[in-house]
């Protein structure tokens, strides 16, 4: 370590090999497949724009639910309820499309795929990606586990902890970790990155089972854990929007710690450590956390 | 050596990457309407009914409910009042003069009145209807166990998929007509429904007579049933996917 430090000073930066080439195929296909099954599944959430908690769809009083009015002049206009919330969400849901042409729909024809409304083929892109992203996800887990990179790279050292709040106070200043603090994952990373693989990717799978009636038959326990068809069929919904959320923040931090080192490191699997001219010195990082 | 967050490198990565992901989206819509897709869907499909048929026993159920769980009015979907003269003097009869052929490739082809399957061994059984739409609703079904009326008929070995021909045209358009395989319609649960919830079945639900395939989404739930017809392949008929929305680009396995 004190060896490798001393590259601190020199001129160029440390290189890192800091992806496997199987880690590098899994996110770049993983970033195709999550994009055709988010937008297919807008389009087939578009068929019944309504998310229901319990085993069916109490059709009076969904927990959401994306519709059209029309106004006493005529007027479209798109009308989205959360419980007994009301808002007026013209142009982008329930009411979308160029102004001379509103068209009734859930979900606007740029978020969708196909654009156009067409369920059968929004299912037939969806599963066929989910045929891709979730054995991949089951493989991609296993090879986590079993090749020591979970316990290495992504599980928490005790001593990390401490640093939460300090790690949390230099995200937010969009300060990132550099030098030899860069060669491993931070706190927020590793909990962002598990928080993901092993709480919403699987969630979103087993939930998207759990639609399919076969399924059910074969494994009735997923009825339970979820608590119904129309509950899981809502926490699908719910993690697929908490995985565009990562998607968007993971996203910008990218762009902002140095988009063309972040992109090499996962294309070639090279990471050059951002060089540390701060030199911050621990105690005072330590005095940090403690505010 | 170009510093990595130089700004000219990031303008041109993130408008190379929202180009990137423009062009892929107009290419999926163009691939969709055309055939090239098709191959891969149908293998995406096949990999699900091998899967599900994997893990589903031929025996395994479907979730049943309790009575508290039936939703008040069950959701009456795609065609609710056939137009059909023929189908209109039948209900105007209450379905005394409906017969409900059953023949193809059956040891003996034979018409069976309300009465007659009121006669036979009935099943109730209170599930869950899943529309491909995406909704759910819960309601206690009465009917023949399809394997119970197979069984009288005999289903003669050559045969592959039960054909409910109906009575409706959906839209005005062609006639409503679903298929499944022997094993989904020889399943306990495979029912040919004459009740709901307690009553008979209603027009806007199906009557005389539905299908009740619990596996499976709702489309393949015939509703208006006129005819059941053996046969070792449907390419014959409709325009040979199997079934009405089959022929309208939903796939013919809809445990999903």
């Amino acid at each position: 370590m004190r060896l490798l430090g001393a590259t601190r000073h020199a001129s160029r930066p440390t290189v890192i090999k800091r992806h496997s080439v199987f880690t590098r195929l899994w996110h770049w296909i993983n970033v195709i497949c999550l994009a055709i099954l988010l937008m297919s599944g807008l389009q087939i959430f578009n068929a019944h724009p309504a998310l229901y908690w319990g085993q069916d769809s109490s059709f009076d009083a969904p927990a959401l639910s994306i519709g059209a009015m029309r106004t006493d002049d005529g007027a479209l206009r798109g009308i989205t309820r959360i419980g007994d919330l009301r808002f007026d969400t013209t142009g982008v849901l329930g009411v979308s499309g160029p102004r001379a042409d509103r068209e009734r729909r859930a979900f606007p024809a740029w978020a969708t795929l196909p654009g156009p409304r067409w369920l059968a083929m929004g299912r037939q892109w969806h599963f066929l990606a989910g045929w891709i992203f979730a054995p991949l996800l089951v493989a991609y887990l296993i090879y986590l586990v079993a090749s020591g990179q979970l316990r290495r790279r992504l599980l928490p050292r005790c001593d990390e902890w401490s640093r939460l709040g300090h790690v949390v106070v230099e995200h937010l200043r969009l300060r990132f970790p550099r030098g030899e603090e860069a060669r491993h994952y931070n706190l927020l990373q590793k909990l962002a990155y598990l928080l993901v693989l092993f709480g919403l990717a699987p969630l979103v799978v087993l939930t998207g089972l759990t639609m399919s009636p076969t399924m059910d038959a074969a494994w009735p326990w997923l009825l339970d854990v979820f608590g119904g068809r129309q509950s899981a069929r809502t926490l699908h919904f719910l993690a697929a929007a908490a995985l565009l959320a990562f998607f968007v923040v993971h996203l910008l931090l990218v762009l902002v710690s140095g988009v063309g080192n972040n992109l090499r490191s996962m294309i070639t699997g090279r990471y050059a450590l951002p060089p540390d001219h701060a030199l911050p010195k621990k105690k005072e990082t330590r005095d940090d956390a403690s505010h | 050596m170009t510093h990595p967050t130089d700004p000219g490198r990031r303008r041109f990565l993130t408008r190379g990457l929202l180009a990137g992901g423009t062009l892929m989206l107009t290419g999926c819509d163009r691939l969709s309407r055309s055939d090239a897709m098709q191959p891969l869907f149908a293998a995406s499909e096949g990999l699900t009914q091998r899967a599900h048929r994997l893990l589903a026993s031929r025996e395994a159920l479907a979730r049943e409910y309790g009575p508290e769980d039936i939703a008040p009015t069950f959701r009456a979907n795609g065609t609710t009042m056939p137009r059909e003269v023929d189908y209109l003097r039948l209900a105007a009869g209450d379905f005394r003069d409906w017969r409900l052929e059953v023949d193809g490739l059956v040891e003996q082809p034979q018409a069976f009145s309300l009465a007659d399957l009121r006669a036979m061994p009935a099943r109730t059984q209170i599930t869950r209807h899943d529309c491909v739409e995406g909704w759910s609703c819960i309601g206690e079904w009465t009917g023949v166990v399809l394997g119970e009326l197979l069984a009288r008929v005999g289903v003669r070995d050559e045969a592959h998929f039960v054909v409910f021909h109906c009575a409706d045209r959906y839209g005005g358009g062609e006639r409503y007509y679903e298929s499944l395989d022997l094993r989904e319609a020889l399943h306990p649960q495979t029912l040919l429904a004459y009740g709901l919830n307690g009553g008979d079945l209603p027009i806007a639900n199906g009557a005389p007579l539905r299908l009740r395939a619990e596996r499976q989404l709702g489309y393949k739930m015939a509703k208006y049933v006129m005819r059941l017809e053996l046969v070792a392949s449907f390419a014959h008929l409709g325009r040979g996917r199997g079934g009405y929305w089959e022929d309208r680009g939903y796939r013919w396995w809809a445990g999903i």
